[in-house]
């Protein structure tokens, strides 16, 4: 069953993104919202963590988030793609199960 | 589609209940059913009536409340929860002996048994919190 | 009442805030429910079931003798990271004996505790229906 990740915390400050990264399986989708946006960003220490999940994961950012904290999405790393509130319901639709990584 | 919400933080502190409240809103929007939103840990404050935000900010517990009003909502406040944290509806406050209450219209008291109810009924469950 | 697989992923640790106690809550209701319940235990998840807490100097109760319990509650799987745990210099001895008994073996008591690593802790986690994290 595919499972759709939903991150919150960013990458810098808690180590909840990688733990979630360290936990999905091929074809699940990972979901970043409020402070986690900040980890779509390319060119960070974090980036290259992230890249390396996208081979087996599909990455989505919840663009109000992002663009609440300044950063606009030609910043993002190659292959996520920014989300609306509609976006993130299909999200939930399309994968059979949620899990939150608080 | 039929989903249960639960959100784990209070308003203001965490973004958590604006994200819930979006998510809500959206999902209503797209023609799913909201089986139930289930407000535990700190959670239980997005039920208060006695928040005074500043007139320019947002009063998230009124937004909870007429989406209530508008959409039918079951939005379940968990009474352990509710109980450490001081949050009491009317009934609730009778029988602990306070004379005031503080519960938002459009809200319950209930047990942690609706959130698994809410878990079994629903297609999907959806976590906020910190 | 249908039954779904729940899993409850519990990754902070005891006392500092609430989540742990009233993560245990939620476990212990859903038993009522007669559900198929497994707990991770992930990241400072792992502090909420070490073996001798002593909550005499902060002040709050100690709750951690209710996780044995849970074996009399049908609540018998609880997934352990092994890479949490070795970050944080542990082991499983620094953890309390958790067990159930199973009444088709003369009630002989058995280990709640499954330790697994990150990709037994996926696919564990990919079984399931509903997640609820605290």
């Amino acid at each position: 069953m595919a499972m759709l990740h939903i991150v919150n915390k960013s990458p810098f400050e808690k180590v909840s993104f990688r733990s979630c990264l360290n936990h999905v399986s091929k074809g699940d989708s990972v979901l970043m919202i409020e402070d986690a946006a900040v980890g779509a960003i390319e060119g960070t220490s974090f980036s290259e963590k992230l890249k390396t999940a996208m081979g087996d994961v599909s990455v989505y950012v919840l663009g109000g988030d992002l663009a609440a904290r300044g950063l606009s999405e030609d910043r993002m790393i190659d292959g996520i793609k920014a989300v609306d509130y509609a976006g993130f319901v299909d999200l939930t639709v399309e994968n059979e199960t949620t899990q939150s990584w608080l | 589609m039929k989903f249960t919400i639960m959100i784990n933080e209070g308003p203001y502190q965490h973004q958590s209940a604006d994200s819930a409240l979006q998510f809500c809103r959206s999902l209503l929007a797209q023609g799913h059913e909201i089986f139930r939103v289930f407000f535990y840990h700190d959670g239980v404050n997005n039920g208060s009536s006695l928040s005074v935000p500043p007139a320019d900010d947002r009063l998230i517990q009124k937004e909870w409340s007429e989406l209530s009003k508008e959409h039918d909502l079951d939005l379940v406040i968990c009474i352990a929860a509710a109980q450490r944290r001081g949050l009491m509806d009317k009934d609730e406050a009778k029988r602990q002996g306070f004379e005031s209450n503080n519960m938002i219209e459009g809200f319950r008291i209930s047990g942690l048994g609706q959130l698994i109810e809410g878990g079994i009924e629903s297609d999907r469950t959806v976590v906020f919190g910190d | 009442m249908a039954t779904k697989k729940f899993m409850f992923v519990n990754r902070k640790a005891p006392y500092g805030t609430v989540y742990a106690l009233e993560s245990l809550e939620v476990v212990l209701i859903s038993a009522a429910f007669e559900q198929d319940v497994s707990l991770a235990f992930i990241d400072d998840g792992v502090y909420q079931i070490t073996k001798g807490q002593d909550t005499t100097g902060i002040g709050q109760k100690n709750f951690s003798n209710t996780y044995k319990a849970l074996g009399d509650y049908e609540i018998k799987k609880l997934y352990v990271s092994k890479e949490s745990l070795e970050e944080r210099g542990l082991t499983q001895d620094d953890l309390m004996d958790l067990v159930w008994e199973d009444e088709d073996d003369d009630w002989a008591e058995k280990p709640s505790i499954i330790m697994v690593d990150r990709s037994e802790m996926a696919a564990v986690m990919a079984e399931q229906e509903v997640t609820l994290s605290f």
